[in-house]
């Protein structure tokens, strides 16, 4: 670098600001109560690195530039603004493959001007390797957020898509891949190297991420998070800019972080997720055990008189409550409770939903204090333990207790919560079938487990309405 | 040498996004990811000098749909991330303002 002018110096204070805010505006997402203005002060960061780069020499038109802000801007509100919540993680995987989408096409361009398609300047080794990895982390999360996207959204089949010898023709392609890069990296004018890192980036986002299944996304949209954030910092190598390495290797180190958890919640270790073997649906039911139990049901008036005269109620959600949108009935059930005297609280499993938090953030939007979410599993068995009623509605495998008792159960090990350990068990359930895993969950035929069939918006519903008459009958 | 000063900045900020993530409570988990995600839309600042540099017509065109995709990812990533912490209310110890305390009722 040389020495540096006013209007250089201007633009290192502006990143260094943006730097500075963005590392704050993560910490203060470690307190609810502060978060909101962190993340403001972070977008402020944003600003500052925008109008900072806006003063680059570099720079001779502008048209292009404001064209570009304002048409993405125009994209990105309706988009942020209409979002349903329920629907967040496909949105986090649509936002995850424009990010990408910029970093690749910025490492394309950066390509084509060093090595002299279009201008000059040197390519070193090291900014060829930069080059590479950026466009192998971009394409590659480009086209495996889509993927994720689809599944989400339910464009394409939530179940797992194999093929014969997937495992053998990802292999070849990851291999290939980073031969290209090792060739790229020795000779960095080689143009065909890089193109075909680029391509095949592209098809390994395809082809790993098509054979996961719906409910392992919180591990895939964790991954993508992290790779979003390593191509972010390979463009920073690539142009040489500090903000971009830090913020990219703050995200690669959150979503690595996320990705960890989430193996860790699913009793899965962290390589076997890497390597997609993840996909692989697990083996069949674990078998018949002894005779079959039938499941015991109770009616919505029964239930409703044990919950109105329950002193402690736990309500365990799973994907299926949002799936439902079951989430403001529950609110209106906790409040009756509650106006009985009962106190209600809910168990968040860490992997329940589609991302990471993301009942959390779903029962938040019905208004549900979040003093009442148990996010740790050790914590909410222990109020479990204590409660008279526990309520499930739409999980599954987190309540199977085959996963602490049965070894051959392909979810043993995974931390769940223990529901039979509270007074009684109501599951809220639309049929009898299995879980996303297809494993079979005998939680159902426990003694003081009782099924409420149907849909949960309605089953909750009709509990609401027995309780209110409870009322009006004395 | 430069790279290699661009590789402790790296190494370091990894280390600190480490440590601070980690004490991200769960309860905060999806803003925490759309929150990094929306912080990644800086690679908008490599596809401005893109655009606007004078690299030839395809590198402009290409600058300019990355720019496109950035401040998409940046607009949206920042305001759902807003959305969301907006959503989160919580329980207040005595003493504090009125009108925070306000806001924690049940929004109906």
């Amino acid at each position: 670098m040389n020495e540096l002018g006013s209007r250089d110096l201007i633009i290192q204070a502006s990143y260094l600001a943006a730097s500075v805010l963005f590392v704050l505006g993560l910490r203060s997402l470690t307190r609810p109560t502060q978060a909101r203005l962190g993340m403001q002060q972070a977008a402020m960061g944003m600003l500052f690195a925008v109008v900072g780069t806006l003063l680059n020499a570099e720079i001779l038109t502008y048209s292009w530039i404001m064209i570009g802000l304002v048409v993405g801007a125009m994209i990105g509100y309706p988009m942020a603004m209409k979002i349903k919540m329920t629907a967040m993680p496909q949105f986090i995987a649509f936002s995850h493959a424009f990010g990408a989408i910029a970093a690749t096409l910025v490492g394309v361009v950066e390509y084509r001007v060093r090595s002299g398609e279009s201008g000059d300047a040197g390519l070193s080794h090291g900014l060829a390797a930069a080059l590479g990895l950026e466009v192998l982390f971009g394409a590659l999360t480009v086209t495996g957020s889509f993927m994720a996207f689809g599944k989400l959204q339910e464009l394409i089949t939530g179940r797992p898509i194999t093929f014969k010898g997937q495992n053998a023709v990802n292999m070849l392609a990851i291999i290939v891949a980073f031969g290209a890069l090792g060739l790229l990296i020795y000779d960095p004018m080689n143009g065909a190297a890089f193109y075909t890192v680029l391509a095949l980036a592209f098809v390994l986002g395809i082809s790993m991420v098509l054979p996961i299944g719906g409910g392992d996304m919180p591990v895939v949209i964790s991954l993508l998070n992290s790779y979003a954030g390593l191509a972010a910092s390979a463009t920073g190598f690539a142009i040489g800019n500090n903000v971009l390495i830090i913020a990219g290797a703050l995200e690669g180190a959150g979503g690595f972080i996320l990705s960890l958890m989430m193996s860790k919640a699913m009793n899965r270790s962290f390589a076997n997720i890497i390597f997609g073997a993840f996909g692989a649906p697990p083996a069949a039911a674990s078998g018949a055990k002894g005779e079959a139990k039938e499941p015991k049901s109770i009616t919505p008036e029964d239930a409703a008189v044990q919950l109105a005269y329950a002193s402690s109620v736990v309500i365990i959600p799973g994907y299926g409550m949002a799936v439902a949108q079951a989430q403001h009935v529950c609110r209106e059930l906790m409040e009756l409770i509650e106006k009985k005297g009962g106190e209600v609280k809910y168990a968040i499993h860490p992997v329940a939903g589609r991302m990471p938090g993301h009942l959390n953030v779903i029962l938040s939007e019905a208004g549900i204090d979040y003093g009442a979410l148990l996010t740790d599993v050790d914590d909410a068995n222990r109020v479990i333990a204590a409660a008279d009623v526990a309520i499930i509605i739409g999980a599954n495998d987190i309540v199977n207790p085959d996963a602490e008792e049965d070894k051959s159960s392909p979810l043993y090990g995974m931390p769940i919560f223990r529901p039979w350990t509270a007074k009684s068990v109501f599951v809220i359930k639309r049929g009898k079938g299995t879980g996303f895993s297809g494993v079979e969950n005998p939680l159902f035929t426990r003694d003081n487990t009782l099924m409420l069939y149907g849909d949960a918006k309605g089953v909750l519903g009709s509990l609401v309405k027995e309780i209110k008459a409870l009322d009006e009958g004395h | 040498m430069i790279q290699i000063f661009q590789l402790y900045v790296f190494i370091l900020a990894g280390f600190v996004g480490f440590i601070i993530i980690q004490r991200v409570p769960p309860l905060l988990h999806t803003p925490l990811m759309s929150a990094t995600n929306a912080i990644s839309g800086i690679s908008l600042v490599g596809a401005i000098v893109a655009a606007g540099g004078q690299y030839g017509r395809v590198s402009t065109i290409l600058g300019f749909f990355a720019v496109v995709c950035a401040a998409t990812n940046v607009t949206a990533g920042f305001l759902i991330t807003d959305r969301m912490l907006a959503m989160f209310k919580g329980q207040l110890k005595p003493g504090q303002s009125k009108d925070a305390a306000a806001k924690t009722e049940p929004a109906k």
